[in-house]
């Protein structure tokens, strides 16, 4: 080094040298990230279009949207439901359900077993793929394991009480039974189809979650019934006219909630070691606010909430379980659903009110229930990704848009059970031909029970 | 001693992860621990659900994050 720059004659040529030979001290491989998303938060910002009446016309439909969803629907149904997905996860014996879906099973019920059990056993999305894996090689082999595929996300408990809440009962009974009968019917297809490529099952071990705490069927069937019911009248809709069940329901639907909490209450003391006394003080603390403030019931509500989890946390076992399970799918779907919510109203808007999208664009291509809409609805649905829930959210914008039911039914069928990085992961499991199959018996599925769906509803 | 770690990378498999590799420090027992992603290398071992721990070739939990006590149990 020194005796090249003794040997020119200007700085020049020192410096060249220098840049040459030496590392940079700017390491573009950390900065591109950051850099990136400050010239793209710069960029958007530059160009936001705060002078088009349709651009602010979408923000404020779009926090509308979120308000309304934080009103109505947080604090009733999706909080409760957190509770009630985390009790699955820890009070459901996983292992008694997948004794069905075993090598030994019998053929019909482990398809019967694999359809439904997605409610239970895929409560957590990172489970699925495993499982779907152990039935296809170690268990009951490719029908069962495709249904359980399918079905799982389609019916997790989650999904099927906001899809029924927010797009309505009819919406939500389809896409349980839909998912249901689709799982079955597409096993069975992809098992005739690929019969003659079945190996022979490796015979081994095999090896079950263990619950934590073993509890007699009965039992555990009472705590869902108390926290379902819970959930139900609680969030029990004003009926349309006046008189009937429907509404007497209406009338009494928060001395029903009361009493099904109460009964929750005592199922926890008598089964969950929860001391009489802090069951007695919670129900102090929710009757205070439910007798002096009546007209605003979420108070009590949220009083219930809180003294509900004070009740789980500070009793130690399974309770603490059961709160660790709730508060995962909490921290999980919160950020992603608030998310779904903001885009499908800034895109779509509330229902009777246009967003970004023109509402023309949506009823041209999914309105009514041509052959065409719902088609399009199941290819759109299948190869797009839906984080967990913002399916309901988006496709509350698309009806509210103009969408037919038909259509949506089509993309809630084909959309949360595939998705095109999904669909690579289960190719590197089943390979490129039966995963074309696969996706191939989805779509054809979705659209005509769209079409069937569509043709009921309208008639 | 070989630690097997199976799940597809949810944060329940990091989670379970984390404690085994403290467990291993915490016992100074000399043991490699690796975490297996493969969806059907994880079938292959028999087990249904994640996160599970094989310790030798034996399957010592499916299914849940296992307690740092019972890992412990498990190595010395």
């Amino acid at each position: 080094m020194s005796e090249t720059i003794s040997m020119t004659p200007s700085g020049q040529t020192v410096n060249d040298t220098i840049e040459s030979e030496e590392p940079s001290l700017i390491d573009w491989r950390d900065m591109w990230k950051p850099l990136a998303w400050i010239v793209g938060g710069f960029l958007l910002f530059f160009f936001l279009p705060v002078d088009s009446g349709r651009f602010t016309g979408a923000v404020i439909e779009s926090l509308a949207l979120a308000k309304w969803y934080a009103q109505e629907h947080v604090l009733l149904c999706l909080v409760p439901a957190f509770f009630i997905a985390g009790g699955v996860g820890v009070f459901v014996s996983q292992g008694s359900v997948m004794k069905y879906l075993g090598a030994g099973a019998s053929k019909v019920l482990s398809y019967g077993v694999a359809s439904v059990s997605g409610s239970v056993l895929a409560v957590c999305s990172c489970t699925v793929l495993p499982l779907f894996a152990g039935i296809w090689k170690r268990g009951a082999g490719l029908g069962p394991a495709i249904a359980f595929l399918y079905s799982g996300p389609a019916i997790n408990v989650l999904a099927i009480i906001l899809t029924a809440r927010i797009l309505g009962p009819d919406i939500g009974a389809a896409r349980a039974v839909g998912a249901v009968v689709f799982s079955v019917v597409i096993g069975l297809f992809m098992h005739l189809m690929f019969r003659r490529e079945e190996e022979a099952k490796a015979a081994s071990a095999m090896y079950m979650p263990t619950p934590e705490v073993e509890r007699p069927l009965w039992q555990t069937t009472l705590l869902f019934v108390a926290m379902v019911g819970l959930l139900v009248s609680a969030t029990w809709g004003k009926p349309a006219q006046a008189g009937g069940f429907w509404s007497a329901v209406f009338a009494v639907k928060w001395l029903l909630a009361g009493g099904f909490a109460l009964l929750l209450g005592v199922l926890m003391v008598r089964w969950m070691h929860v001391k009489l006394y802090k069951l007695v003080l919670a129900g102090v603390a929710v009757l205070v606010p439910a007798l002096v403030v009546p007209q605003y019931p979420l108070i009590a509500f949220s009083v219930g909430l809180i003294a509900f989890t004070t009740l789980l946390t500070t009793t130690r076992g399974e309770t603490e379980s059961w709160f660790t399970a709730s508060w995962d799918f909490a921290k999980q779907i919160m950020p992603l659903l608030l998310a779904g919510v903001l885009v499908a109203g800034l895109l779509l808007g509330r229902p009777g009110s246009e967003g970004l999208i023109p509402s023309g664009w949506i009823s041209s291509l999914v309105g009514g229930n041509s052959l065409w809409a719902n088609l399009f609805a199941s290819v759109v649905g299948a190869f797009m990704y839906f984080a967990t829930l913002t399916e309901v959210p988006i496709l509350q914008g698309l009806i509210g848009a103009g969408m037919g039911k038909g259509p949506a039914l089509a993309l809630l069928l084909a959309g949360p059970a595939l998705s095109l990085p999904n669909m690579l992961v289960i190719r590197s499991v089943l390979g490129t031909k039966k995963t074309v199959a696969f996706v191939a018996l989805v779509v054809v599925m979705a659209t005509i029970s769209g079409l069937i769906f569509g043709g009921l509803v309208t008639r | 001693m070989d630690i097997k770690v199976l799940g597809p990378g949810c944060a329940k498999c990091e989670k379970t992860e984390k404690i085994i590799k403290e467990a291993v420090a915490e016992s100074g027992v000399a043991a490699s621990v690796e975490k297996v992603t493969d969806v059907m290398e994880i079938a292959g071992y028999g087990v249904f659900g994640t996160p599970a721990v094989v310790v030798d070739g034996d399957v010592k939990c499916v299914g849940k994050i296992p307690k740092k006590a019972d890992v412990l149990g498990w190595i010395q």
